[in-house]
């Protein structure tokens, strides 16, 4: 099960450049989270602090607390314990081009030592299954490299390996950017069966997609969250001017 | 499209003429600058062919060097020679090799450290092949008062070490940093995403380097004229002076025997036969295991 996501006094920097400013915001779990707006706004940097993948970068720097249900992610427990429980899907599909669809999948169990073969196997299915990419796939699951799929495809399969290691949340970064239309329905269908059982949080720069996945969307702009609301709220009537800017297509 | 359309047919038709000319003139040139490549070793391996193969036979590869004035003779110990040599030497270069290039890719990025072993392998790799054998002469063979196996195959790691390192760290460094996010992104602590993911994706270039590195210093005469010495019957004792193939094509290239001239053409073609398959086993063995994967 998912579980919500508390984030206040969240400031980050790369370098001398202060990327985010001061953000506060709840995320329900079980729930679909997007959040919008222009390219270099901060909502990138912004998912990638609550999994800490923002100090993987060596010049970056946060501050604030990010409590995720009872844990505070910043206080004092190890970045990769955090990444075990938050699962992350990038803008472009990212499978490990020298392993099998099936290594793929298991990787991030097998690498921390998992060793159930029977289970590893229960885990494998279920996760192509939950990515709706098991049909497609299961004949050739040990022969076929994961970089030899579409891209679609690649996108599903690095879900599903996102999703193998149970995590509790599903940061999703521009996840559909890079694909057709037809493979970007695919992950919306997906989105919003999985919100039932993960909190989602998906950046997006389409407006149309936030309005159809997401419970609840944010607008961030200059690095700063200026609206966050229920998502209908945000594009039938926002409360401030700059949301209704952006989503009217004003600017941005 | 108006504009093309409005164009009189005799002047697109010169245009397309000229550029077709062009075309091929580029080509021809590309043609001839692969050939000027590939010349050179086709020479070099028709000339080796003709020399040395009428002197190869069963006896080349089981048999010791016959004392002079008797005719006939092999270079048996020298091939076991130059195998037990290149044996240690890859035994030593490869995995320090690696694990610098490792190092500076990976973990000591922009640090001095880094940095500092950047530079020192690239020295290193200019390094007079005949220095680093008077080197080794010093350190090891004047302390043990012997020549041996050993400190031949001690100079020819240093000399793998530099090339490996190098592009073990320039194969390290293609690997797309999305790569990485996805491995640190599962949880993965660095060590094993390192090990376990860019590693693995960079293996194919890290091999050619390992390979060109072996190849490199399988011909290599100066320096094993101070540490393996060389050896006129069969040794496997790595403490004791041992033959290799560069050093007897050496003796006996020089020498002022015509057989032995012979031999030594015989000698250069093995070497470099002797080189290209193995080579050429690596690389088949090491792309059948990087496809099967961890699977």
């Amino acid at each position: 099960m998912g579980v919500g996501i508390e984030v206040t006094g969240l400031n980050a920097w790369y370098g001398s450049t202060h990327t985010l400013h001061d953000i506060g915001l709840h995320i329900p779990a079980n729930r679909a989270t997007a959040l919008i707006g222009p390219s270099g706004c901060g909502k990138s940097t912004f998912v990638r602090c609550l999994n800490r993948m923002h100090e993987t970068n060596p010049i970056a720097r946060v501050t604030g607390s990010v409590k995720m249900g009872d844990v505070d992610i910043y206080g004092g427990i190890s970045p990769v314990a955090i990444r075990r429980r938050v699962g992350m899907v990038f803008q472009r599909p990212n499978p490990f081009p020298t392993m099998s669809i099936y290594d793929n999948v298991a990787s991030g169990l097998r690498l921390n030592g998992y060793r159930n073969r029977r289970a590893l196997d229960e885990i494998v299915e279920r996760s192509l299954m939950q990515a709706a990419l098991w049909d497609e796939v299961k004949d050739e699951l040990k022969k076929k490299s994961g970089a030899s799929l579409s891209g679609g495809q690649q996108q599903r399969l690095c879900i599903a390996r996102a999703l193998a290691v149970d995590p509790e949340v599903l940061l999703m970064d521009e996840p559909a950017s890079a694909l057709d239309p037809i493979s970007t329905s695919k992950i919306e269908d997906l989105i919003f069966q999985l919100k039932s059982q993960y909190t989602i949080v998906i950046v997006t720069h389409n407006m149309q997609q936030a309005a159809r996945v997401a419970e609840n969307t944010g607008f961030f702009l200059n690095g700063k969250l200026v609206e966050f609301a229920p998502t209908t709220k945000i594009f039938t009537n926002p409360s401030d001017k700059r949301t209704e800017d952006y989503i009217t297509g004003r600017f941005g | 499209m108006a504009s093309i359309a409005q164009r009189p047919y005799e002047y697109e038709d010169r245009r397309r003429s000229l550029r077709i000319l062009q075309s091929h003139f580029v080509t021809g040139l590309a043609v001839i600058a692969t050939l000027l490549v590939v010349a050179p070793l086709v020479a070099i391996f028709a000339y080796l062919l003709f020399k040395g193969a009428s002197s190869l036979n069963w006896a080349f590869f089981t048999q010791i060097p016959k004392p002079v004035g008797e005719v006939g003779g092999g270079m048996g110990n020298a091939i076991l020679g130059s195998g037990i040599i290149l044996a240690i030497g890859s035994v030593l270069g490869v995995p320090v090799g690696i694990a610098a290039g490792i190092y500076l890719a990976e973990f000591g990025r922009g640090g001095r450290l880094a940095n500092a072993v950047r530079f020192t392998a690239d020295v290193l790799n200019g390094v007079p092949s005949i220095v680093v054998g008077m080197s080794v002469y010093a350190l090891i063979v004047m302390r043990q008062k012997h020549f041996s196996a050993w400190s031949g195959g001690i100079a020819l790691g240093i000399m793998m070490i530099p090339t490996i390192t190098r592009t073990t760290e320039e194969m390290l460094l293609l690997v797309p940093h999305p790569i990485r996010e996805a491995a640190l992104g599962l949880g993965l602590p660095n060590w094993r995403s390192v090990l376990s993911i860019t590693l693995p994706t960079a293996s194919a270039g890290i091999i050619t380097g390992c390979m060109l590195a072996f190849a490199r210093v399988a011909g290599e005469t100066a320096p094993l004229i101070f540490t393996a010495f060389g050896n006129a019957f069969w040794s496997h004792r790595l403490d004791q002076p041992i033959a290799a193939l560069p050093l007897q094509i050496y003796i006996y290239a020089i020498s002022p025997y015509d057989d032995w001239h012979r031999l030594a053409w015989a000698g250069a073609l093995v070497l470099i036969v002797l080189i290209v398959v193995s080579v050429a086993l690596v690389r088949y063995a090491a792309g059948r295991a990087v496809l099967k994967g961890a699977t």
